[in-house]
């Protein structure tokens, strides 16, 4: 497949992202007691999705994730000793991130972050043997900003929009979902390589996210078969880290303060 | 007579002692005595994991740590909610010992990941009534992770009652899992109890 050809497949996508993030939601706005906005009017679709998910991860991602973590890559490493083949595909997929990574962060304005994306991008591809290897951060001391077209979006000043569950990609909200979409198409790698180069990259990033999942594996399975509605839980995790990650948390929590768990008489 | 006499020079020498005894205004809490309980409590935390322990041991001394630092009773409170304020007292103490428990496991079994990790407390700041120390937890192959820990004395000591992992904060999703939890029991405490002595 070619670059060209490529294009009007993602452009569908992203009209359709688009229509899904401007239909009129109807927008019950719940909170949390702790003031976490749960914005969900999709939830019985959402929780079908998640359903699907479920299954997915435990009868495919999860038993892979394991046959790949049981090359000892769990157990505690020392810093000094040489990283495992998991870590290494990690590592190269995430290298392949930063130029889309870098062209967000001009388009927020912050080119700093985009520099140091693109320098991170240079070094890790040349003395890092493409990425295998992170020099940049070892030798270096330059660490990854990570960034993508959902946080371009907020810091436009796009609303978050309602919360989805989107089938194998797993959380999202409508601005992060076009911001997916538009991460694809703008990212300057599919750009100037071939469809079959450009196909590499997009499995060897699909293998580092997969990478991710069996290193913090524990957690994962922790939230979706340990909780007692692994649904709102992973929505509740994922809003918060995600609000925290783009500085839209709201305001703390004083639980001294909650008149619905503590009686303010007694104090 | 003698045991009046008695009595009052028992009663001068409690007031001498009091008086030798450094006052404490009523828990002075500041920046500096947050920063310290967090230390405090951190280097507990990795003598446990460092121990090489079996887990089920682990999970005992990590509760007794939370039990130590963290103020038990606003946390479970608040993870139980509304619910909270009509509990009888005796089948809330129950509960509160067994949430105590669960988060010993619960979060025990996570910690186990911090094998060869450090947390470095950065700094601590006053906010609203009460005091946010900042750490950050360098976990192997992993971008630092921001740690923050709510401090206040409210309670009558020095406790923290929140801890915030990159924005994911402790008391709301455990409010939301305990709310599903007794959601599941068709609202009956006892019943929760029960399910959370099993849970984590």
């Amino acid at each position: 497949m070619t670059v060209s050809h490529r294009r009007p497949i993602l452009s569908v996508l992203l009209a359709c992202a688009l229509l899904a993030a401007c239909s009129p939601a109807p927008a019950p706005q719940t909170a949390t007691p702790q003031g976490i906005d749960i914005n969900d009017p999709f939830e019985a679709q959402n929780r079908r999705v998640h359903a699907f998910n479920k299954g997915l991860d435990a009868r495919v991602i999860a038993p892979v994730a394991n046959r790949l973590r049981g090359s000892g890559e769990r157990a505690p490493r020392d810093p000094d000793a040489p990283i495992g083949p998991l870590q290494m595909v990690i590592n190269a997929g995430r290298n392949l991130s930063l130029p889309v990574k870098s062209v967000n962060g001009l388009l927020q304005g912050r080119p700093r972050d985009a520099g140091a994306n693109l320098t991170r991008f240079a070094v890790n591809s040349t003395v890092g043997l493409g990425g295998i290897f992170d020099p940049a951060t070892d030798s270096f001391g330059l660490s990854e900003r990570d960034t993508d077209f959902g946080e371009t979006l907020a810091v436009w000043g796009v609303p978050e929009g309602a919360y989805l569950e989107l089938p194998v990609l797993g959380p999202s909200t409508q601005r992060d979902a076009v911001g997916q979409v538009v991460d694809l198409l703008i990212d300057p790698l599919y750009h100037l390589l071939d469809g079959r180069e450009a196909g590499a990259v997009f499995g060897l990033r699909v293998a580092s996210k997969a990478g991710d999942r069996a290193r913090f594996g524990d957690t994962v399975d922790g939230i979706l078969r340990g909780s007692a509605d692994s649904y709102a839980q992973t929505r509740l995790i994922w809003l918060m880290n995600r609000r925290h990650d783009l500085g839209e948390s709201g305001d703390d929590y004083d639980p001294y303060d909650d008149a619905q768990v503590l009686d303010p008489y007694e104090n | 007579m003698r045991t009046d006499r008695r009595g009052f020079l028992g009663l001068i020498a409690c007031v001498g002692v009091a008086a030798v005894l450094p006052w404490r205004p009523a828990h002075a809490l500041d920046a500096n005595g947050a920063h310290a309980l967090i230390d405090r409590s951190l280097e507990e935390v990795y003598q446990v994991i460092n121990s090489g322990q079996p887990a089920a041991q682990m999970y005992q001394q990590f509760e007794a740590i939370f039990a130590r630092y963290a103020d038990v009773d606003v946390i479970a409170r608040s993870a139980l909610g509304p619910a909270a304020r009509q509990a009888d007292a005796a089948e809330f103490a129950a509960y509160r010992q067994a949430f105590q428990g669960y988060v010993g496991r619960k979060y025990g079994a996570r910690f186990r990941e911090f094998i060869g990790s450090r947390i470095e407390v950065t700094g601590a700041r006053p906010l609203k009534s009460f005091f946010a120390v900042t750490s950050v937890a360098h976990l192997n192959g992993r971008a630092p992770m921001e740690v923050e820990w709510h401090v206040s004395n409210r309670s009558g000591q020095d406790l923290y009652f929140n801890i915030i992992i990159e924005g994911v904060n402790m008391l709301a999703s455990e409010r939301a899992e305990i709310g599903a939890m007794l959601a599941r029991e068709r609202g009956s405490l006892p019943a929760l109890t029960a399910a959370l002595q099993q849970a984590g």
